[in-house]
């Protein structure tokens, strides 16, 4: 009974810790897109965050340096992409494949000429690094049947980036529901020309949501290199950030919804793992790739309207031109 | 200087040119403090450009605007804002999933919270409802809402965000009768609390009803100034169009034959399942023009597309030519060409042509299957070319280039080598929509009469227009559309505008606003015109 | 020159050139980020590419890999869809090829097996992109998320069947046993060799004939048939089409087709034509450096041949370049592919204002000429 118990609670620990960076990755992907403008560079953002984190800690030795580093240049690539698609209005899908492309492949012939290590960083050493945290009164609370575990090996001793990400969903919820600037990023969403009549700036709108995108990709692929690993290697974010952009439409673009896309995505990696080489009564065993393939089918099945409709916000996709 | 004196808006020598169209060239305008001004012109007058320059959403390239008296240079509409002007726009700019209330904030939300101004809106929304009349309900999403309470949310964010100068931009284009009627009543509410109103339109009628004075702009330019109680709606249209105009077509009697289609209790839906056609039925026969009146966006659409095969009934049906269409067995629009039922839909670059593409490729629209241009699976280049200078040559299309991009062309260009390709294969039956609308005067009478040419070669013409003129002068039977049903059918022998105004309104009873405004009218017009020369 | 045509040559010749140049500009500046001179590393790249025979071998050998996934691109993008799952079609592809060969009897002839593999990978690549195509056209979910998710889903179909279906007996890596020398798509080496020419061995086999086939087919298909006319007029003009009778629906599933169909060629050239067998991952980097080929030849299939040409000199000059340079390696050519989608896709009208301005400026006098006789008349 206890084993099944700790079991489920470690399969959900890890959940946490592989949603952290979709969760983080999808709420950038939400300010864009709430802003009418399609982010499928948030893989490449990541994983150039990543990349400048690893190699910034590794040479610097403080893991918040590397972090800083990470969003500034997550934040230039969000600007590159403004660049091509708000200011000269190019194609939003084009454009992110491109951002995503050149990353791939940039990280590597960089690490490569500075590192010399083909194409890794160095290994960092704790102290580079962004280490679990153990919460007050683990131990005092242990006792305690099923919350007293509950306490200790799923809600303490994580790294602050973890509790940064659920911290960060109710605010991006606040930031989109309750602010001026949300009212205005929803509606440069729906009807760019409404808010343009209305005296506003669409571009600087439009520019806004993704600095913001920026910084939070930059935290999200800082914490795949530096706190939930402990170097960078090639295309180490593996496609995590269109799991984002999948867990992004699954929860139809709304914080919370979202947020819950990407702990079930996170929860069947976790399973993945967990099951591999398992064989379940009555079923035998489940071959990982159907598991690793399921948050993609499930986006599909979505998507084609199987179960419920993905409304994306109205002028996702198209590049404001003031009409004539 | 006492309060007529004061000018809310003076443009002096504003000039904006796009590429090579110079939409403004040197216009001047004086509009009086408290006045409802009239801004009247043809399509591509340049009245919208001018507009959107006052409020700051385009840039001029040269010129001086004063509002009030002080010099402003605006580089966005949100200083126009401040400076009190407020814009109704034709296409309403509204989010249409928020609320009347967010979407009347958005832009002025009083602070960075949402809370607190929302709070403050609602209260200062209920005040300015109660003076000028302006219900309604803060808490309903915009799509909600139907087309005139939508333009209250436009009327009421302007306000809201303290205009003293409204503009409003063809703001009856998509109202009927009774809501340009309480439009108008809004207008003399606004007009008592001091409000200057700036009227945008083509509709003759309403500049005199309701403004005090009337500027006509013409290419680009501002040509006269006039007082509205000086002149007449025969003026205005002489000024507006540079010569006297000639809406009279020649024609014969009809030679009116049996029945091409018939079209039997036409219902269509839309994605909303919102009925656009309810039960529309008529007969439409060889030898005949059947004009199709309305307001725009009362079913025309959808009833040209329906009965080209465009889109599904969703009941009824349909005989055409020895065929019958109903929900269960459309006919595509391809099988329609092919039976002998052509189309020119109302729309040329959205429908009619691909503007990317050249001519010759353009006017094989619809075509490109025809064994008389392909040689086994080969698109026969050269036959395509010439199928292409044969059209352009039978309706004087210029340049007559095949290669030349279809989006090269003029506007009345474009539509003769759409009605050329349509028409030249000589169907039975012609469904053509709005065939004037943005062509010079020129090709209009070409056109006009092309129709009428079909119509005595014993074909049958459905004419849907939103121009009564148009409506009244080339049909022989007119039906008008009001949401969605036919609510009159008259000859066009006995129709005037005054009866079909009301069909258009479905507003049989003697209540009828155009009337009063007729007798205004009349009264006006003994008065002699007085020039007012830029 | 008029006006008209000024904007023209501008549109045609100066914007794409400006383009590519500036994306050449930029790899420059990685070169030099990364302390390799850039002049150097080009005459490395270059003779690495055409230097020796082998060299030129493998530079063609590459570019019919781009063509294929170019033109699948192309022809998507003409009929205004975004694949982006080349990838996965690519990869699938390789699937219908292997099992085409595998499940015929090795001792049938080449006549019959390479036909076969190459209706295999056909099949397999244009299926694949089916699914995707069907639900954008019936279900209304957005080609370019499909595709993504197809990616994927491919990946990890493929691993499933490499492990535990077609997994060699008696071998830890997966990969299937080695195809019948029957079905070996010939070497351009053997064949020359069987007219009296001697060329050094290389991977390049007649796949690239294979390839040219596939352009020109690609060209007249387009440009000259109705179907190819249907094709465009719905990337142009979706409402256009539907008036004009076209059934768009039935576009998608054509145009997504013929390009998965295409995009799985790429393991004809692979597979069959080189690694003889099938294997994990042949397809990693083809299906998105055929987005940068199909923007950067124009949606053309001369434009897509000759773009192709230069990214397989980058693959195969790329190798050279890292066996001679410690402090670089291949991933060059993904970065130049990211620049090239970038300045010709993303950013491909940057410069087009400020060419109109310098060398096509409207002429104010003659303007405002036209605007005043029509005011007169």
């Amino acid at each position: 009974m206890s084993d099944v118990f700790l079991t489920v609670l470690l399969t959900l620990d890890a959940t946490f810790r592989v949603s952290t960076p979709l969760i983080i990755a999808a709420m950038a992907g939400l300010f864009a897109e709430r802003a009418g403008v399609v982010d499928i560079g948030l893989e490449g953002k990541m994983l150039a965050a990543a990349f400048a984190a690893a190699s910034v800690s590794a040479v610097v030795g403080s893991p918040w340096a590397g972090l800083g580093v990470a969003m500034l240049v997550s934040c230039g690539l969000a600007m590159l992409h403004g660049f091509a698609t708000i200011t000269h209005r190019g194609d939003q899908v084009v454009s992110g494949i491109a951002i995503n492309i050149l990353v791939a492949g940039l990280s590597v012939i960089l690490g490569l000429a500075w590192f010399h290590q083909g194409g890794l960083t160095p290994a960092l050493d704790n102290d580079s690094r962004f280490l679990s945290i153990t919460l007050p009164f683990v131990d005092q609370l242990a006792f305690i049947p099923v919350l007293g575990p509950l306490y200790k090996e799923l809600i303490s001793g994580h790294n602050i980036l973890v509790y940064l990400a659920f911290a960060i969903v109710p605010i991006v919820w606040w930031v989109v529901y309750r602010t001026r600037f949300g009212l205005r990023l929803r509606a440069v969403g729906e009807n760019p020309t409404a808010v343009d009549t209305a005296g506003l700036s669409v571009v600087k709108l439009r520019y806004k949501a993704l600095l913001i995108g920026g910084v939070l990709c930059g935290i999200a692929g800082t914490y795949i290199a530096i706190a939930h690993n402990a170097q960078f290697t090639r295309d180490m974010t593996a496609g995590q950030g269109y799991i984002a952009l999948a867990a992004l439409i699954f929860g139809k673009w709304r914080p919370l919804t979202v947020m819950l896309a990407c702990l079930l995505f996170g929860f069947l990696d976790a399973l993945a793992v967990r099951l591999q080489g398992v064989a379940l009564p009555g079923i035998g065993e489940i071959p990982v790739q159907v598991i690793e393939a399921t948050p993609y089918l499930l986006t599909v099945i979505l998507l084609a309207g199987f179960i419920g409709r993905a409304t994306p916000p109205k002028a996702s996709g198209i590049a404001y031109v003031k009409e004539r | 200087m006492t309060m007529t004196d004061t000018f809310a808006i003076e443009l002096i020598d504003i000039d904006k040119r796009f590429g090579a169209v110079h939409a403004n060239n040197k216009v001047c305008l004086q509009v009086k403090q408290g006045n409802i001004h009239g801004i009247v012109g043809e399509n591509g007058a340049g009245k919208s450009t001018l507009m959107s320059i006052l409020y700051g959403f385009y840039q001029a390239d040269a010129g001086q605007i004063k509002v009030l008296g002080q010099s402003h240079t605006f580089t966005d509409s949100h200083q126009a804002i401040a400076a009190g002007i407020g814009m109704v726009h034709q296409h309403f700019m509204l989010v249409e999933n928020f609320t009347v209330l967010e979407n009347v904030i958005l832009g002025s939300e009083g602070g960075a919270l949402l809370a607190n101004g929302m709070a403050a809106a609602r209260k200062e929304l209920t005040r300015l409802a109660d003076v000028y009349g302006l219900k309604v309900d803060l808490d309903a999403t915009i799509d909600s809402l139907p087309v005139g309470l939508q333009q209250r949310v436009e009327i009421l964010k302007a306000l809201y965000k303290g205009a003293k100068i409204l503009i409003l931009d063809e703001p009856t284009g998509v109202l009927t009768p009774q809501e340009t009627e309480e439009l108008f009543r809004i207008f003399d509410a606004l007009k008592q609390q001091g409000v200057t109103i700036m009227l945008i339109t083509h509709k003759l009628r309403e500049i005199i009803s309701v403004t005090d004075q009337v500027s006509v702009m013409r290419a680009g330019q501002m040509v006269a100034h006039r007082d509205t109680c000086d002149t007449s709606r025969e003026e205005l249209a002489k000024l507006m169009v540079g010569r006297k105009v000639l809406l009279q077509v020649n024609k014969k009697a009809a030679n009116v034959r049996a029945p091409l289609m018939k079209v039997k209790r036409l219902c269509v839906a839309d994605d909303q399942g919102v009925m656009r056609l309810n039960d529309v039925s008529f007969e439409l026969r060889a030898g005949e023009v059947l004009g199709v009146a309305g307001v725009s966006g009362n079913g025309q659409t959808q009833l040209l597309e329906a009965l080209s095969g465009i889109i599904n009934m969703t009941s009824g049906s349909v005989e055409v030519l020895g065929f019958t269409m109903d929900a269960k067995n459309p006919i595509t629009p391809d099988k329609m060409r092919q039976i002998g039922l052509a189309h020119v839909p109302e729309d040329r670059h959205r429908m009619g042509l691909i503007t990317h593409f050249s001519a010759s490729e353009s006017a094989l629209l619809g075509y490109h299957t025809d064994p008389k241009i392909n040689s086994g699976i080969w698109l026969n280049k050269n036959r395509v070319e010439d199928n292409c200078k044969a059209l352009m040559s039978a309706f004087d299309v210029r340049p007559a280039d095949p290669h030349l991009k279809s989006a090269n062309f003029s506007g009345g260009n474009q539509q003769k080598l759409i009605l050329a390709r349509e028409m030249e294969r000589n169907p039975d039956v012609l469904l053509i929509g709005q065939p004037t609308r943005g062509v010079d005067i020129g090709a209009i009478e070409f056109i006009h009469q092309r129709i009428i040419d079909m119509r005595d070669a014993g074909k049958a013409v459905l004419l849907v227009s939103v121009e009564l003129d148009e409506i009244m002068s080339v049909s022989d039977r007119i039906i008008v559309l009001c949401d969605g049903q036919i609510t009159g059918r008259i000859d066009a022998s006995d129709a005037d505008e005054k009866t079909l105004g009301m069909m258009m309104a479905n507003a049989l009873d003697p209540i009828d606003p155009l009337k009063t405004m007729d007798d205004q009218l009349a009264s006006t017009q003994q008065a002699s015109a007085q020039e007012n020369q830029v | 020159m008029n006006r008209d045509t000024r904007i023209a040559w501008i549109n045609r010749l100066l914007l794409p050139l400006l383009n590519i140049i500036t994306a050449f500009a930029v790899t420059a500046v990685v070169f030099w980020l990364i302390d390799v001179n850039p002049i150097e590393a080009a005459q490395v790249l270059l003779y690495g590419a055409f230097g020796y025979e082998e060299g030129i071998g493998y530079t063609i050998y590459y570019a019919t890999n781009f063509i294929f996934t170019g033109l699948a691109v192309a022809v998507a993008f003409h009929a205004g869809l975004f694949n982006i799952g080349g990838e996965g079609q690519a990869y699938l592809g390789g699937l219908g090829a292997g099992l085409a060969i595998l499940l015929l009897d090795p001792s049938l002839s080449a006549w019959v097996f390479i036909p076969a593999s190459i209706i295999g990978a056909l099949f397999f690549g244009g299926l694949w992109a089916l699914i995707p195509a069907y639900l954008q056209a019936y279900r209304g979910s957005h080609i370019v998320i499909t595709t993504i998710m197809f990616n994927f889903l491919a990946a990890s179909l493929m691993v499933y069947i490499m492990v535990h279906v077609l997994r060699e007996t008696g071998q830890m890596t997966p990969q299937s046993e080695l195809f019948p020398t029957n079905a070996w798509m010939p070497f351009v080496h053997d064949v020359a060799a069987g007219f009296g020419y001697s060329i050094e061995a290389s991977p390049l086999n007649m796949s690239v004939l294979l390839a040219l086939v596939c352009a020109v087919l690609v060209w007249f298909f387009l440009w000259h048939t109705r179907w190819g006319y249907a094709i465009r007029a719905t990337g142009k003009n979706g409402s256009a089409a539907v008036y004009s009778g076209i059934k768009p629906k039935r576009i998608i599933i054509v145009a997504m087709c013929i390009s998965g169909a295409l995009a799985g060629l790429v393991s004809v050239n692979e597979l069959v034509g080189y690694q003889h067998r099938l294997i994990m991952d042949f397809h990693l980097g083809y299906g998105f450096g055929g987005i940068a080929v199909a923007l950067m030849g124009r949606k053309h299939p001369i434009g897509i041949i000759m773009a192709a040409v230069l990214f397989g000199i980058l693959y195969q000059g790329g190798a050279e370049l890292a066996f001679e340079m410690s402090n670089i390696s291949r991933d060059i050519v993904v970065v130049m592919q990211g620049l090239v989608i970038l300045f010709c896709g993303a950013l491909e009208y940057m410069y087009r204002p400020w060419l109109i301005r310098t060398l096509a400026p409207v002429k104010q006098a003659a303007a405002s000429q036209e605007v005043a006789t029509e005011v007169g008349a």
